[in-house]
């Protein structure tokens, strides 16, 4: 059953849906959906711009370049945010107070001035006049610079791809996971010569709730491996290797989520990952990070995506790990709805929103089957635009892994019959521990034997007009348009607080990192979101 | 007496037959790799027991490993009468019963404080045990009358736990594990029983639960119980009952010195 020919090259992708529209949802419903996002949306949106966080100060220096850590391995891009914002308060930025004292004080680079403020030999000020005008400069330059590896970078991407192929959707995805980034290499390139398209290092616990990024290679995580420069460096070298070797690019996917979102996606960029997990609310909802500081963090670092070419995956599909999978349904669409607004007017076009769902539905439930594909359907149906990201079961597997294997099957059938574009590779042992190699090697056997026996068949599935999966779909579209009149009344942070999502209750004012969070003050200056909200403005008007 | 001594059962009774996948660090590319590599799988189930042993499947996980499907007979016996359940040391109570005795023993609400530790975000366990919804039909330990129950959420800090359960002047603290990677769930058990101290008068009732967890580990780790995969809220709320309320009264109560709590 294993072929290797499997992964044919394949011509460019060809644009557009990858199946035509077969539920024939009502144009109106859809287009009021989407205005009840965005008004539910909006007020958010007022309020990142309207604030900062110490990450995404931290975010500005290290696309400036700054990096390394001092003798405690504390990062120099938290000594030098910290210490300016001892000093003089970080209302304005990090930008000015830090380019200023850094001309002043004649220091070769940023490094040397964040020693010299963590030792508590910088003194720091807000400059006028000349002063803030030559600071101002001196950091535009300097991230240029940045921005421009990250340009580069997405060049490279684009020729890497040229120079061996763009594999067919679905997209195979796979997670390493072994805590070690030394053996998830072999283990990544082992899943990438045996089909996988995507690899996944899913972060060690606890990352979340770190206010800083760890530096250098790591080898001690717990149910993952930390995200850090060296780490996600190591990894896309191991994988154009393996690329190269197989004719055929390999992306690269971290998380950007947790307290140092902006951080993370800025490393992401400058190191040329592909993917990068970003939800408006994972990280409120499942890791208690507060919610205002997410919702202000997650703005600039999907700004930093869509500059760097970055497909981003929303996690809705972990709701239903909390929720009841068919109570909770519409649940999905809102938060997609809500990541897709978010996401626009963050400045990613429609092909780099890997809208997260998931098929969680409890297998004992009569037409279940019937269930999912009603669901995927409709998610397929409403965001033709989007590589749909689909998870595999993983509430609902047990310590028995046969059973298991067919629950995958069947997944893996409703994810190429309705077309989902980025497709999570279940894996049997799931209700027991980190993937096995042989664990991963059988999946991805499950998988080619699924899209080589029924793949063509995508194209011919219509539901009955009238039937259960075209009745459950509209259902499940207009409870979520019933609950996105709710939030857009009561206010989406309200709507986090009372468990709208995954039955997880979080105000506004709970969880950790509000004390990162700073209104911005007239003079605010940020280098970096002037190019941002450059280009936020030129993808908008491409699209 | 007869059905004591079994064996394996695969369509014969006595026939031993078990099946067996593992994953060798031997390539299979070549005809001699191939057979080296199913030498050595057959090698390894020989030395398990399987006699005879057959390698069903065998196929190369990239160059350098190899996964093997075995089938073969054990001829090892499994004397029932020898084998050791940690059975289940105390009573199945019903909600009321549990209300009753907690009253009767305590003249007070039971206080438990339930939590995920260290950097584990996992909270539906938990929330089976303790919130009123519960699991598998059964009502969680917030449904008990008599039992006061504080839900601090997952990846809660052990001191943070410690100092909480002493404001609060718990009388069990039950904390789940589910990441059990490199032994993350010992580990953290191990922070717990640092936190709160040694088994004794003073100490709340140290109550862990996970669905990786070996229920014979308490003892070993230094809490008082361990619950593992499937454990429903009635099977803790009596176990509860059992280590805190003796029947007829007592001062179990005292264990966590609330003696003065009206
Ligand atoms: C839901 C889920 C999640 C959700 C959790 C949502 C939430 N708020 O809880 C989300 C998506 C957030 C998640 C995240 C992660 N997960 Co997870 N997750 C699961 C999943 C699918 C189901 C777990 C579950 O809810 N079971 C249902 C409950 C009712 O069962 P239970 O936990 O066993 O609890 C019962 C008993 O064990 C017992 N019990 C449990 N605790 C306690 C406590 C006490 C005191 C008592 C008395 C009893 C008791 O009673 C309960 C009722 O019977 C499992 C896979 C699976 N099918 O099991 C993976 C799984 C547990 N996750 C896993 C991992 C690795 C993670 C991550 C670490 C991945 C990562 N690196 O990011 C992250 C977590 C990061 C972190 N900081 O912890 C691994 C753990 C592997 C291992 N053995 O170490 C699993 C097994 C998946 C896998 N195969 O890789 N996960």
């Amino acid at each position: 059953m294993s072929k290797p020919a499997d992964h044919a090259p394949a011509g460019p992708r060809q644009a557009g849906p990858a199946v035509p529209p077969r539920l024939g949802l009502d144009p109106a419903l859809v287009g009021e959906a989407r205005q009840l996002a965005a008004q539910a949306g909006q007020p958010i949106v007022d309020m990142a711009r309207a604030h900062t966080t110490v990450s995404v100060e931290r975010a500005v220096l290290r696309l400036a370049g700054l990096s390394g850590a001092d003798a405690d391995g504390m990062p120099l891009a938290n000594r030098l945010v910290d210490a300016v914002r001892e000093q003089v308060g970080l209302e304005r930025g990090v930008a000015l107070p830090a380019w200023d004292a850094l001309l002043r004080g004649g220091y070769p680079d940023l490094a040397a001035l964040a020693l010299d403020a963590a030792a508590g030999k910088a003194t720091f000020r807000v400059p006028a006049g000349d002063a803030a005008r030559a600071a101002r400069d001196a950091a535009r330059r300097a991230l240029a610079g940045g921005f421009a590896r990250i340009d580069a970078n997405r060049a490279a991407r684009e020729a890497m791809i040229a120079q061996t192929s763009d594999p067919p959707k679905p997209w195979i995805y796979l997670i390493v996971a072994t805590g070690d980034i030394r053996e998830d290499i072999p283990q990544a390139q082992a899943a990438a010569r045996e089909g996988a398209d995507v690899i996944a290092v899913i972060r060690s616990t606890g990352q979340s709730l770190l206010d800083y990024v760890p530096e250098g290679a790591t080898r001690e995580g717990y149910a993952g491996t930390y995200a850090t420069q060296e780490n996600f460096r190591l990894m896309r070298a191991a994988l154009d290797e393996v690329s190269r070797e197989l004719g055929r690019y390999v992306r690269l996917t971290n998380y950007a989520s947790g307290l140092c979102m902006p951080e993370i996606a800025a490393l992401a960029a400058l190191e040329r990952l592909d993917m990068m997990l970003n939800d408006s609310m994972y990280g409120i909802i499942f890791r208690d990070i507060n919610p205002r500081r997410t919702l202000i963090d997650q703005r600039f670092s999907r700004q930093v995506h869509a500059r760097a070419g970055i497909i981003i995956n929303t996690g809705e599909d972990n709701y239903l790990t909390t929720a009841d999978a068919v109570d909770g349904a519409h649940t999905v669409i809102v938060s997609q709805l809500l990541n897709e607004f978010f996401g626009r007017e963050a400045g990613l076009a429609d092909a780099q929103l890997g809208l997260g769902h998931a098929f969680e539905i409890n297998p004992e439930l009569p037409d279940s089957f019937l269930l999912e594909l009603a669901h995927a359907l409709l998610v397929r149906e409403l965001f033709p635009g989007a590589p749909l990201k689909y998870m595999p079961p993983t509430k609902h597997m047990t310590g028995n892994i046969f059973a298991g294997y067919l629950l995958d099957a069947f997944f893996n059938l409703a994810a190429v019959l309705t077309g989902q574009e980025i497709l999570l590779v279940g894996m049997m042992t799931e209700g027991i521990h980190t993937p096995f190699l042989s664990d991963r090697d059988l999946a991805l056997e499950n998988v080619r034997y699924v899209r080589n026996a029924a793949g063509g068949l995508a194209g011919s599935l219509r539901p009955e007009p009238g039937g259960l999966i075209d009745r459950r779909a509209r259902q499940v579209l207009d409870e979520a348009i019933r609950l996105l009149r709710t939030i857009r009344d009561q206010g989406l942070l309200s709507a986090i607080a009372e468990g709208t999502f995954g039955i997880t209750r979080r105000p506004p004012d709970g969880g950790r990192g509000l004390d990162g969070v700073i209104a911005k003050a007239d003079g605010y200056f940020n280098p970096a979101s002037e190019i941002l909200d450059g280009s936020t403005i030129q993808e908008g008007a491409a699209r | 007496m007869s059905g004591q001594i079994i064996r394996p059962y695969g369509d014969t009774t006595g026939d031993g037959r078990v099946q067996l996948s593992f994953t060798l660090p031997v390539p299979s590319g070549t005809a001699r790799q191939r057979a080296l590599a199913e030498g050595a799988a057959l090698q390894l189930a020989g030395k398990m027991g399987l006699d005879p042993a057959m390698v069903v499947h065998a196929k190369a996980i990239g160059p350098d490993f190899t996964f093997f499907i075995v089938y073969g007979r054990v001829a090892h016996l499994v004397d029932l009468s020898a084998v050791m359940v940690a059975g289940r040391e105390f009573e199945l109570l019903a909600p009321a019963e549990v209300n009753l005795r907690i009253r009767a023993a305590l003249g007070r609400r039971l206080v438990v404080i339930g939590a995920t530790v260290g950097t584990d975000a996992h909270t539906v366990g938990i929330d089976a045990i303790l919130n009123v919804k519960g699991h598998a039909g059964e009502k969680g330990l917030e449904y008990y009358r008599e039992i006061k129950v504080i839900n601090l959420g997952s990846q809660v800090d052990v001191a943070d736990l410690a100092a909480r359960a002493a404001a609060e002047r718990a009388d069990a603290v039950l904390v789940s594990q589910v990441v059990t990677q490199r032994d993350a769930h010992l580990h953290n058990t191990r922070a717990l029983v640092a936190a709160f101290g040694p088994p004794g008068p003073g100490r709340p009732l140290l109550v862990v639960g996970g669905p990786r967890f070996d229920p014979a580990m308490a003892a070993g780790l230094g809490v008082d119980k361990i619950f593992g995969k499937g454990t429903t809220p009635r099977e803790v709320a009596s176990y509860l009952v059992h280590a805190l309320c003796p029947p007829g009264g007592g001062t179990a109560g005292a264990r966590a010195g609330t003696g003065a709590r009206a």
